[in-house]
């Protein structure tokens, strides 16, 4: 007990008028706290969904330009079949190639974008349809494929990765080698020749070229997580597999797996073309094939705007899931 | 009365399913969509066929014997001159939409046809020398076309020539053929029905088509489209390669035609391009005749046409297929297997066989290149024999296979080739259409296209005959210069003709009065007579 | 599994044996063409039959392998190192690095690289020596194959960095350079090998495509690829199993190293 005197203010309203006053202090504090939170949130989202566009916007610009350079630069830009048809005369030959030759691929790509602004895809030179009307005609196609693809590519590859990695089972492990092998080794073109001798759908074929890559990157992946300590301790303690699964195997490797999520999209897109070719799907693949191979600019352009995009935006939202810190094991 | 109304009313929506499921369709494939649907603009394969199943045409030439046969026009007549046609047209026809056809809408086609802003192949046919054509109509059923000069093979050109209406607002989509076309899904398919006012009928006296329509799948796949025929999704394969053929052929044979050779021919030829890229020697070599000659006689044609085309094609002899009855030289036979020979030949230019290697004058070893058209499996198994074949006599071949549009810069802008393993797709039996790969001075000249006068005596002359065939009415007089023109081309080979394909096709059991000829379309050239002798059941 | 892994090592030497001897045990030159039995099927004089040229399948799988063999791992191995350097760097360094590099990943994995092949066989001489054009044909693969698994190795970077090892290693006063080549890049090992295994069989399926368009391996040199090009016709297909025998070589070959990998990486 001290033996100080201590001069003690008991007087209650002051008291409560210091809490009160602290207390209005405090809340009008975390008010302002609040309030200025939110705005400056609103001000960094804003300013991140701007700088994004900006950035989505370049990146397509700069790859716009790049394929429009590779395409015009390439061998037999400019020529067209119709050329060697012996019943043209001298006029219509060259009228052909006046119809091909443009004013150069700087002055091609500005315009081409002023047009682009201002919504005009422009018009497929080797197929004289208008670009707006194919990629619409076509683009339900390629999605369904690309959907298909990814669900089966995904099905078929991580269970079995997640398979292999919890089995013991030396059989298991030899199989799904063995299957993702097949997979990988059997070319694109027979195995849409199988599903048209066992008349399956062509669809699947991109399912079957996107499954052993997700398969095998994924058991890497899982593997690695499965060594770890943690995991070690979460199977002495006796823990149920699924939950070694799902709560202690894949959480460490899900920023990986989200970036593999990203690019197989890529992928998935990437290989459409040649299998929409070999299977006669009329999508957006087999339209990119007839452009190649026709070297039409316009089109070219438009497909690479679209696959940058797809692929820029599949990507940034694997980033942006992917770079959460993911759980750790205690 | 009201009664026996319900009932006939009762029936026929009972009935109706019946009577739409019994509506026949011929199916097949186009290995394209389609690029144009306006017949006089037609410049690909896909619109081709549909040009010809859709398009009425005043002359059709007949692919059995032929010969130029009326449609649209009862008769005509050429004037003497050779540069003016009389039509008289068959009178009450319509189109599909009901519009009535008439001399004006003969005028209006070919006047849009010879727009020279269209550059399209059929009007540059018609195309002999620039200036306007002009068109008198002397009453709605006679027209008479005149061109600006003679126009050689007048009549059968006008089997392109699909007639478009004049004044029907559907435009060219308002047809005279057996069928129009009813709808277009891009990339997929194309869907005909018969057109409710063609004029032609049979000997009984019913209304063509027999078919009630087509659907044309747009199929690239052979092998898919090869499958479906098995499978009955399609009735008919208009062109087959050799090796779907033979396994058609063990299965079904009732089921695998071959029409025998057809016009296309496959050929070699070298750069003789004074400016090109390529060094002395090499030109010295490829400007030489005995060094083509050699060349020639050391391929094999034989095991060509029996190892590449499973003996469904023949050696090739010069510029005219064997197919082409009226125009065929039939003196000239094809140029045998003689390595000696080949030997000899080079000889005579002072190349020499040291061990294994070719050497010319200079010391260089003989060894060149062939480009052709990669993903074209026959050419390339040619190209490879081929390989094999020169290896005998010492050259070296080295071949580069190249996606199309690359090999057409090559040699048709930069001409930075050796040589070139090419086809010809011939259409038309008249040589007159091949003037342009025939005249020194046409850029169609492969092996020394746009030369200002005549590089060799021998292309002077090949100049001057098809100049004077083009103008010469006397058919007569024609053929004698196109035999002249064919062993020009055989001795001098600037060309090496290697061999002419059969036109391989299948047709469904169940397709009656199917006839496949060797001239396109070989199946269906006929499609208002084909018919089917059962119903088929198909699901869409 | 020891005798299985044993088995594959034999399997794979046996293999590799043969490409290399291929001179000596092939029946015939890859390249010759027995026109009187073309298409055949297997026969004491023709293993494995010949194909529609004529020509030996025996001695062109022979051959054929030692083209694939040499250059389909090469390829790999560059588009892995490159997607190692690249994606290493990109997730080790993070911030605006990360970002240009991701950047210029994604736009690679969009653009048409095929136009460049084309381009670049266009500028070689026509007369170029088949091996010369298939050693470019492949280098090009393996420069052109790297973004996607670049990606995989970024993310895989980024979160190793955060590691207890890393933070030790940095503690310890470790160089950058010795942090990334000594610390990361082993860790990374399972992606990597995960793209080199998986990329082995893609370029030689890529090359095999690259045909169409005249960009792989030229005639007559055999390749794995262009034997399995074979098999994409229905007609050469059906009824002639012993065509296959290259596809199951190729499956046969991969899923040995596989099995022989991933032992040596369990003892290790």
């Amino acid at each position: 007990m001290s033996s100080w005197p201590v001069d003690i203010d008991t007087s209650p309203s002051r008291t409560l008028q210091l809490s009160e006053v602290d207390e209005v202090g405090r809340y009008c504090h975390l008010g302002a706290f609040h309030r200025s939170r939110t705005v400056a949130f609103a001000r960094r989202f804003g300013l991140f969904v701007i700088g994004y566009c900006a950035r989505l916007f370049a990146m397509l610009l700069i790859g716009g330009f790049l394929c429009a350079t590779l395409v015009r630069l390439s061998p037999g830009y400019g020529v067209s079949e119709e050329e060697l048809d012996s019943r043209l005369n001298a006029e219509s030959r060259q009228a052909l190639r006046d119809r091909a030759s443009d004013q150069g691929l700087t002055a091609f790509y500005v315009g081409y974008w002023v047009r682009l602004l201002h919504g005009d895809l422009g018009t497929a030179r080797s197929l004289r349809a208008p670009i707006e009307e194919l990629i619409r005609e076509r683009s339900r196609e390629t999605l369904t494929s690309a959907g298909l693809g990814l669900l089966i590519g995904w099905a078929l590859g991580l269970p079995l990765a997640i398979a292999t990695v919890m089995t013991r089972s030396a059989a298991i492990k030899v199989s799904a080698n063995v299957l993702a092998s097949i997979m990988l080794c059997v070319p694109a073109g027979v195995l849409a020749l199988l599903c048209i001798i066992w008349q399956a759908p062509g669809r699947l074929v991109l399912g079957l070229v996107v499954f052993p890559k997700v398969f095998e990157y994924a058991r890497k992946l899982l593997a690695r997580s499965a060594a770890m300590p943690h995991v070690i301790t979460a199977v002495a303690k006796g823990l149920s597999p699924y939950r070694i699964i799902f709560w202690h195997i894949v959480p460490p490797a899900l920023p990986q797996l989200i970036a593999l999520g990203g690019i197989s999209m890529s992928l998935v897109f990437a290989a459409a073309i040649p299998v929409e070719v070999v299977c006669d799907i009329p999508g957006l693949g087999q339209l990119a094939w007839m452009a190649a191979l026709g070297r039409d600019l316009n089109l070219l352009v438009v497909i690479s705007l679209m696959l940058t995009g797809v692929t820029l935006l599949a990507n940034s939202f694997a980033d942006a899931f992917g770079n959460r810190k993911p759980m750790e094991a205690a | 009365m009201r009664r026996l109304g319900f009932f006939v009313a009762c029936a026929l929506t009972l009935l109706a399913p019946r009577l739409v499921v019994g509506q026949s369709e011929l199916r097949f494939c186009l290995t394209s969509q389609p690029k144009t649907l306006n017949p006089i603009a037609v410049d690909d394969d896909a619109s081709e066929t549909i040009r010809y199943i859709t398009g009425g045409v005043l002359i059709r030439l007949d692919r059995s014997t032929q010969q130029p046969v009326g449609e649209l026009a009862t008769g005509w007549r050429i004037n003497k001159a050779g540069n003016a046609i009389s039509f008289t047209l068959r009178p009450n026809l319509r189109f599909s939409d009901g519009t009535p056809f008439t001399a004006s809408d003969v005028a209006f086609t070919i006047e849009r046809l010879m727009d020279p802003d269209l550059h399209s192949p059929t009007g540059d046919s018609l195309r002999s020398k620039s200036g306007k054509v002009e068109t008198r109509i002397a009453d709605p059923f006679h027209v008479t076309v005149t061109f600006p000069a003679p126009v050689t093979g007048l009549e059968r050109l006008f089997d392109q020539v699909a007639i478009i209406s004049a004044q029907s607002p559907k435009k060219f989509m308002a047809v005279l053929g057996p069928y129009y076309v009813a709808e277009n899904k891009a990339g997929s398919y194309l869907l005909l029905k018969r057109n409710p006012n063609y004029w032609k009928r049979d000997q009984t006296g019913r209304q063509l088509p027999y078919i009630d329509s087509i659907r044309l799948d747009i199929q690239q796949n052979r092998d898919k489209e090869l499958l479906r025929f098995t499978r009955g999704e399609i009735d008919l394969i208009n062109s087959l390669n050799p090796e779907s053929f033979d396994l058609l052929k063990n299965r079904a044979p009732g089921m695998a035609f071959d029409a025998g050779v057809a016009l296309d021919s496959e050929q070699i030829w070298f750069n003789q391009i004074p400016s090109s890229p390529l060094p002395d020697y090499k030109k010295a070599w490829f400007n030489s005749v005995h060094f083509r000659r050699a060349v020639s006689s050391a391929i094999h044609r034989e095991d060509i046409s029996r190892v590449v085309f499973h003996g469904y094609a023949q050696p090739a002899v010069s510029l005219i297929s064997p197919a082409n009855k009226i125009w065929f030289d039939q003196k000239l036979k094809p140029h045998a297997y003689d390595v000696k020979l080949a030997l000899r030949e080079l000889e005579l230019d002072g190349f020499r066989l040291q061990g294994d290697t070719l050497r010319d004058r200079g010391g260089h070893p003989v060894e060149f290149s062939v480009i052709t058209n990669s993903g074209n499996k026959d050419r390339e198994r040619m190209a490879a024999m081929i390989q094999q074949d020169l290896r005998a006599v010492g050259i070296r071949l080295n071949m580069v296979t190249l996606d199309f549009p690359s090999l057409i810069e090559r040699i048709t802008r930069t001409f930075n080739y050796e040589s070139c393993l090419l086809g010809f797709v011939n259409d038309e039996l008249d040589p007159n259409a091949q003037m342009s790969v025939w005249l020194s001075s046409a850029d169609n000249h492969q092996w020394n296209p746009n030369q200002k006068k005549p590089a060799t005596a021998w292309e002077a002359e090949i100049d001057r005959l098809m100049q004077e065939q083009a103008s010469a009415l006397d058919a007569t007089r024609r053929k004698r210069d196109i035999d002249r023109v064919q062993e020009i081309v055989w001795e001098q080979e600037p060309f090496i003709y290697l061999v002419n394909k059969h036109a391989l096709s299948a047709v469904s059991p169940n397709v009656r009065n199917a006839h496949p000829v060797g001239l396109r379309p070989q199946v269906y050239w006929n499609i208002d007579q084909l018919a089917f002798a059962t119903q088929p059941r198909r699901s869409q | 599994m020891k005798q299985l892994r044993t088995a594959a090592l034999v399997f794979l030497a046996v293999v590799l044996l043969a490409s290399l001897l291929a001179g000596v045990i092939a029946p015939a030159p890859y390249d010759f063409q027995f026109r009187e039995s073309f298409n055949a099927a297997c026969s004491t004089r023709h293993l494995l039959g010949t194909d529609a040229l004529g020509r030996d399948r025996f001695s062109r799988v022979l051959f054929g392998t030692r083209v694939s063999l040499l250059l389909a791992p090469a390829a790999a191995l560059i588009s892995t190192v490159l997607a190692a350097l690249i994606g290493g760097a990109a997730g080790y360094f993070g911030g605006r690095l990360q970002k240009v590099l991701m950047s210029a990943t994604d736009l690679s994995m969009a653009m048409p690289w095929l136009f460049l092949l084309i381009t670049v066989r266009a500028m070689l001489p026509l007369n170029t020596e088949p091996a010369v054009s298939v050693v470019i044909t492949f280098g090009l693969l393996g420069l052109l194959g790297w973004p996607a698994a670049a990606r995989v190795v970024c993310a895989d970077a980024a979160k190793l960095i955060e590691s207890d090892f890393i933070l030790h290693a940095r503690a310890m006063g470790c160089s950058e350079v010795r942090l990334f080549c000594r610390q990361l890049l082993p860790n990374l090992k399972p992606v990597l090998t995960a793209q080199f295994w998986i990329s082995i069989p893609v370029f030689i399926l890529a090359e095999a495509n690259l045909g169409i368009l005249g960009l792989g391996v030229v005639e007559p040199l055999p390749s794995w690829g262009g034997l399995l090009q074979e098999l994409q016709s229905l007609a050469l297909v059906t009824g002639r199993p012993w065509q296959f025998a290259s596809v199951i070589l190729l499956i046969a070959t991969v899923t040995c190293f596989h099995i022989v990998i991933q032992r040596e990486k369990a003892e290790s």
